[in-house]
């Protein structure tokens, strides 16, 4: 396990997101903070398993998902590692950043006292707003 | 894997269980949830070929199972929630016991586990704690290496540290030999935690049985705030419902992609679908239905 010291899988029951998703997306965010880099190996599943309370299937299901979004590779025999193509490295991480600010924002507006109402309003207006905008 | 149609166990002149209709896949764990007395144990047992159905056919790894049926015996491993063990036995009595009496026995697997456990081999089963009792009898089952792990309630009355371990050592050897996994469980969290199939029994039916992945797809929580009657579209089944003085929160199964501005809609988390199922099923208690063997232990 000190072979990947930098990635510790959490769970969090309240997320509502499954959680394969929860393992995918803590994979999407040690790459776009540089935690993990090209050529990195993840965890086997046996150490996720061994980690932490979680059905080696769904290890199995998060590691399928980021090989179908290029963001890991699995290497017969050898494990998952991670592999950032030139094409895909700028999205995966542009998508990490957007998905933290939007977190922070999300924060910011709780410490002001809005509601969760209003927050989902403001974003609704903003996305009609923007609705016909395309770069 | 499990294969029921119409599954059901006459205990005298009331239903264990009725009508039991479900199909898990192999390589799933799968969680069997509902109260006491609902059929988990039935089912389980039945399973394991213990009991005899009274009615419609069990299939479990493509055959019905029976006390004779010896093949089966060695590819089902089977844990009763009493978790019989031999208590004047020492730990390493029993794993010789289980050796003699399994040809696939795996004595390093064993070993290994309960070195990992911390849990001596000369040690006399009696003296262990509930929990140590409880990492052996799941030793002793998984020695086996059964394809088909049945386990009646294999975490109960644990702490949660003995609980965590536990369930990391079934999921281990999940990992390891790709057993599939049926066990019941009043724990929603760990049902969260560690199955992707789940089957919800009330009144000796099932009345909920699907991946978790697709249940948490086509389940939302609908939010109205004020006290008006509106219902739901078509389309929507409503499973549970509750008031509240400033409005009414829906738990519905949705089969399509629902789109109302007039509702909030949430994403329940697969606890809080499972609740609203079990919740459903409980106030109309009428005594009809016998307990399950297992309430005879408390």
């Amino acid at each position: 396990m000190s072979q990947h010291p930098s990635l510790t899988f959490r769970l969090d029951p309240q997320s509502g997101l499954a959680p394969y998703r929860q393992l995918v997306d803590q994979v999407r965010h040690a790459v776009s903070s540089g935690l993990l880099r090209d050529g990195d190996q993840l965890p086997s599943v046996r150490d996720v398993v061994t980690q932490i309370t979680i059905n080696p299937n769904t290890v199995h299901r998060a590691y399928r998902e980021l090989e179908h979004q290029g963001i890991a590779e699995g290497r017969a025999g050898l494990g998952t590692f991670i592999t950032l193509h030139l094409s895909v490295a700028p999205d995966a991480a542009e998508h990490g950043i957007f998905e933290h600010a939007v977190h922070d924002l999300v924060i910011n507006a709780r410490r002001a006292g809005l509601n969760e109402e209003t927050i989902r309003e403001l974003m609704r207006n903003a996305l009609r707003q923007n609705g016909n905008v395309r770069s | 894997m499990l294969e029921a149609v119409n599954l059901g166990k006459r205990y005298r002149r009331t239903w264990g269980l009725q009508d039991c209709t479900l199909k898990i896949p192999k390589g799933r764990v799968a969680a069997l949830v509902g109260p006491n007395g609902s059929g988990k144990s039935t089912l389980l047992r039945m399973g394991a070929g213990l009991q005899e159905p009274s009615a419609g056919t069990l299939r479990v790894l493509g055959q019905s199972p029976s006390p004779g049926t010896n093949d089966l015996r060695e590819r089902v491993g089977y844990l009763d929630q009493d978790r019989p063990l031999y208590k004047s036995f020492r730990v390493a009595e029993m794993l010789r016991f289980g050796e003699m009496n399994n040809p696939t026995w795996n004595m390093d697997a064993a070993k290994n586990h309960l070195a990992l456990l911390d849990i001596p081999l000369r040690s006399r089963v009696g003296n262990l704690s509930g929990g140590q009792q409880a990492q052996v009898a799941l030793t002793l089952c998984l020695a086996k290496q059964p394809e088909l792990l049945l386990l009646d309630e294999p975490a109960a009355a644990l702490d949660p540290v003995a609980r965590e371990d536990l369930l990391r050592l079934l999921m281990r050897q999940v990992a390891d030999s790709e057993s599939s996994v049926v066990l019941s469980t009043h724990a929603l969290s760990d049902v969260a935690a560690i199955c992707d199939y789940v089957v919800v029994l009330a009144h000796a039916r099932v009345v909920l049985s699907n991946d978790t992945e697709y249940i948490v797809e086509t389940h939302r929580i609908l939010s109205i705030v004020d006290d008006s009657d509106l219902v739901p579209p078509p389309g929507i089944t409503v499973i549970n419902e509750q008031q509240s003085a400033r409005g009414r929160s829906l738990l519905v199964r949705v089969e399509l992609p629902f789109n109302d501005e007039r509702w909030r809609v949430d994403r329940p988390t697969l606890e809080e679908i499972v609740m609203a199922y079990l919740r459903e099923g409980s106030p109309h208690r009428d005594g009809r239905h016998v307990g399950e063997i297992e309430s005879g232990a408390r």
